[in-house]
């Protein structure tokens, strides 16, 4: 009978254990806001920080705690308005609708435009090579191509074709990191409703970007003159488009004589009559079959 | 005094336990990918060994060698380690909630960590007195604090550079890993040099 003290000994340790964790779970718990926690489950969970807060977790205590309701509901752009819509009836507030964003590349200096003005055999991210000389680009605000946006991606939505980023609009939430990851500033987060891309953010005056660039906006301002909206402006030798103001008539794109700004489809889909330009740099999956479903 | 000073000093660097005892290497090789994360882990082990430690030498000594059944250490060590830290956690929840901001992630990744055993069980083998057994448990924690911020920033300095591609990932960890701990191999003797014992 020599195994019955090792035994109980363990069984009572065990037993011991067991019921003070049981106790302790039971007096010492913490409730979770039921808000919150509602809140967080119908938030994507990507903690991407495009609301302005650290992550899923911080935004829902932060709408959860806010009893005047001056956190706007529709700031997850990930989620779009149907989780806009969730949080808004969970919090019992009106619903303002949301409008989903996406990324756009302002540059189109694929290999065969532009060139690079070194072998660079560094660390092999666009920040460590933009701080070496700016870059390998000979154009100071093109594309390096090595892919720290591609990194952040959480949704597989960019990839570098001929060395330079390029979007996949389907699998786009527009959250942002990529523009943050981006030490040129290339990339920008434009409404849903935009179909008008400047490709380019040359900051050399026209005749250089000529000669550096085969696509480069050279600062002509024929975009300035004939857009009916008063919506792009020249700013730094190369076109930018305010969307506040644009009408999307893609005038510009059609006077532009360097065929820099792109017209999206709606859609943002590849078709055999996109301009050449626009398939190449805008968009990526040509199938949209093999992109990961959501 | 010195006694004290010797078991700290031999625990950090003498036989560190990650680089010298290789024990808790899958936390090391985990955790260690930033400064920030190798320090809270840190913390949350040094914090669990001591604690650790101040409960099963008591079982030990009081519990199970009266009743001659010292050979289930391992076991009941296992199951009191396991069910203090969650303890620990539920506690540290409700009342300490800065403090389980900082440890609250890393903790439960110690609840089956080796080192925090390795160091109880060690503390019995070496025959050591309770103080001492705390004083060993701080030095283990404290070399594994060492191991993982040194770590950390070497692993901060090899992940961008261009090594070949069959070496990415884990292979070039462990590789570093070793060379550190060759590096460690040489503090041996080095107690025994200061102290002249």
């Amino acid at each position: 009978m020599s195994f019955i003290i090792p035994v109980g000994l363990v069984m009572a340790v065990g037993i011991v254990s067991g019921g003070m964790l049981t106790i302790a779970a039971k007096y010492m718990s913490v409730k979770m806001d039921e808000t919150a926690a509602n809140i967080l489950d119908a938030l994507p969970g990507a903690n991407c920080g495009a609301c302005g807060y650290a992550g899923c977790e911080d935004y829902a205590n932060a709408l959860a705690k806010d009893e005047e309701h001056v956190i706007k509901t529709n700031l997850c752009t990930p989620g779009g308005s149907a989780v806009a819509l969730e949080i808004s009836n969970i919090l019992g507030v009106d619903f303002e609708g949301a409008s989903s964003k996406f990324a756009i590349m302002k540059c189109s200096g694929t290999r065969e435009r532009t060139k690079y003005n070194m072998d660079y055999q560094g660390p092999p991210t666009c920040k460590a090579n933009k701080l070496f000389f700016r870059g390998r680009g000979v154009c100071e605000k093109s594309c390096t191509g090595f892919g720290d946006c591609v990194a952040v991606c959480n949704y597989d939505a960019i990839k570098i074709i001929n060395g330079i980023a390029a979007f996949n609009k389907d699998n786009c939430v527009g959250c942002g990191l990529c523009a943050k990851a981006c030490p040129n500033q290339l990339i920008d987060i434009v409404p849903e409703t935009t179909s008008v891309v400047v490709g380019c953010s040359s900051i050399d005056t026209g005749k250089v970007t000529r000669q550096n660039c085969a696509i480069g906006c050279i600062a002509c301002k024929i975009c300035e003159k004939n857009c009916p909206a008063d919506a792009i402006h020249v700013f730094d030798n190369h076109a930018v488009i305010d969307y506040t103001k644009c009408t999307n008539c893609a005038l510009c794109a059609q006077k532009c004589p360097r065929k820099v700004i792109h017209i999206i489809a709606k859609g943002y889909i590849l078709s055999e009559d996109a301009t050449a330009a626009t398939a190449e740099t805008l968009i990526t999956e040509k199938t949209q079959e093999d992109a990961p479903a959501q | 005094m010195e006694q004290m000073l010797i078991i700290l000093l031999s625990a950090i660097l003498v036989n560190n336990f990650v680089l010298v005892q290789f024990l808790g290497i899958c936390s090391f090789l985990g955790v260690s990918k930033t400064m920030d994360s190798s320090l809270g882990m840190s913390y949350a082990v040094i914090f669990v060994m001591v604690l650790c430690t101040a409960v099963t030498y008591p079982i030990q000594v009081y519990l199970l060698e009266p009743l001659g059944i010292g050979y289930l250490q391992t076991i009941v060590f296992i199951l009191v380690i396991a069910a203090l830290v969650q303890l620990v956690e539920i506690a540290m929840k409700k009342y300490m909630q800065p403090l389980y901001k900082a440890l609250g992630v890393y903790l439960p990744l110690i609840t089956t960590n080796c080192a925090v055993l390795g160091v109880a069980i060690l503390n019995i083998d070496e025959s050591y007195t309770f103080t001492q057994s705390l004083v060993n448990s701080l030095g283990a924690g404290l070399g594994y604090m060492l191991a993982m911020v040194l770590f950390s920033g070497v692993r901060g300095r090899i992940e961008h550079n261009d090594y070949p591609a069959a070496f990415k990932g884990i292979p070039i960890l462990l590789i570093t890993a070793s060379i550190f701990s060759l590096s460690f191999m040489g503090f041996s003797g080095v107690i025994t040099g200061i102290f002249g014992k």
